[in-house]
């Protein structure tokens, strides 16, 4: 990583470089066999298996935005328009990814309702 | 593309071919990733089609169209040019003309070479606009085609409006699908009446298409539901960094990206599979080329060939060497691209 990646990462509205996703390789330099597991494995989470490509590409983005990972917002993007998906489908799989960290943070209301009648009369 | 397939390193600078590769952004010459899988100099392995580009003229200004075809062009092929083309079929067993444009059917010519090439018993392909068949002086067109057997091969680069739209113009798709409707009426893909319509696919944008059974699967499952149109096969293309799409590829700052997606999806099978190999392509003048879009950049065919259809020798083109450039790149990415679509 040069220099100059490094110091513009230190202002947090420059913190996420697209070009830098091209460096994720980088990542194997101190670790090769882990970053080689980690491909191979890579690789064959997305093949096609019992879900197709487009329907995994479409998973991919979903979590990338439960996740808020710049990076996989962009290349399952882009993965997901290569594999024939429509804005609707898409934005669809965004709803799906909302709704269950919305919802994640209702149920959670239980445990509100639990812990306010313990200590109620 | 996924995560991972960003990371793949990167690729040398490259001396520019002509007008339009330089101004394309700095990739790993064509050549060089030829080389690496022993296929150059690219060469054809005999011709057996014959591409005819009638013209620019166009009823439609489509967004990414590699022709800069439109209502404004005017170059367009004469009777004598047309002629010279049949003389080259009389005298070889070429046996498949594609004609394409433009919207190859408002050429004059186009039903006076579409009856002397069945007459001459060879398979004639039509690459239509869809929308031209709905034009009140074009209102016999669809019983013509049907009644000369000739196969169509339609651009709708979505199944949805928007999309298609985006692409090839407002209402572009409700007037595709009104004509579709016209052409299966007619009898044109339904599997036992013998008559081709087959469909292309263009991303709509800076992406690969993608794996063409997938789609094709979609289109003929939505197609079908919403708009009860039906086809026989679906073909993907890539779009290529020439024309308008290269022009938009520089003003939405997509060019460099995209040719890097191009160049790090090069795929050796569909180098060797390229349509260049088997296919000729003649302009609008009569000028000879490896493919439609060297065509459209002015590279016709080199090393000492015959440049004019007047002058057209098998024994000569039917091995000649391929001129490449970095736009080739666009035919040889992921599965392959090709005037009949992915080629692997």
């Amino acid at each position: 990583m040069t220099h100059r990646r490094i110091r513009q990462g230190v202002t947090l509205a420059g913190y996420y470089h697209h070009e830098d996703l091209a460096h994720f390789a980088d990542m194997g330099q101190h670790a090769p066999e882990l970053w080689e597991k980690f491909s191979a494995w890579y690789a064959a989470v997305f093949a096609e298996g019992a879900l197709t490509e487009r329907e995994k590409c479409l998973i991919a983005l979903a979590v990338a935005h439960a996740v808020q990972c710049p990076y996989c917002i962009d290349a399952y993007t882009q993965a997901s328009l290569e594999k024939g998906s429509n804005m609707e489908q898409m934005t669809e799989a965004v709803h799906v990814a909302s709704a269950i960290r919305g919802g994640a943070s209702l149920v959670h209301g239980l445990q509100m309702r639990n812990a306010a009648k313990q200590v109620s009369m | 593309m996924s995560l991972l397939e960003t990371q793949r390193g990167p690729v040398l600078a490259s001396k520019p071919l002509g007008v339009m590769n330089a101004s394309l952004p700095r990739v790993k010459p064509f050549q060089e990733s030829l080389a690496a899988s022993d296929l150059f100099p690219l060469t054809a392995a005999g011709i057996s089609i014959l591409q005819i580009n009638l013209g620019k003229f166009c009823n439609q200004t489509c967004r990414h169209c590699h022709v800069d075809a439109g209502p404004h062009r005017e170059e367009i092929m004469t009777r004598e040019t047309a002629e010279l083309c049949i003389a080259v079929l009389s005298q070889t067993h070429i046996p498949t003309i594609d004609i394409t444009g433009g919207a190859p059917e408002l050429n004059p010519s186009f039903r006076w070479l579409v009856e002397q090439a069945r007459g001459l018993g060879r398979h004639v392909m039509d690459r239509c606009n869809l929308t031209v068949l709905l034009l009140p002086s074009q209102s016999d067109l669809v019983e013509f085609l049907a009644s000369h057997e000739v196969e169509i091969i339609a651009s709708l680069p979505y199944y949805l409006a928007d999309r298609t739209d985006a692409q090839r113009g407002a209402r572009v798709f409700d007037r595709s699908i009104e004509a579709l409707r016209k052409l299966n009426s007619q009898g044109y893909g339904h599997p036992a009446s013998g008559l081709k319509l087959n469909l292309v696919y263009n991303p709509v944008g800076a992406f690969l298409p993608p794996a063409q059974h997938a789609i094709e699967a979609d289109f003929r499952r939505e197609l079908d539901r919403r708009y009860g149109v039906i086809f026989n096969s679906l073909y993907t293309i890539t779009n290529m960094p020439i024309g308008r799409f290269l022009e938009f590829l520089r003003q939405s700052g997509n060019c460099e990206r995209y040719m890097q997606r191009l160049v790090n999806a090069y795929n050796p099978k569909a180098a060797e599979d390229a349509m260049c190999r088997y296919t000729i392509s003649v302009g609008w003048d009569g000028t000879l080329y490896d493919c439609d879009f060297n065509q459209m950049l002015d590279l016709a065919v080199g090393n000492g060939q015959p440049k004019h259809i007047r002058a057209f020798t098998s024994e000569h083109l039917d091995r000649r060497e391929i001129v490449v450039g970095e736009h080739c790149y666009g035919c040889t990415a992921g599965a392959g691209s090709s005037c009949g679509g992915s080629t692997t």
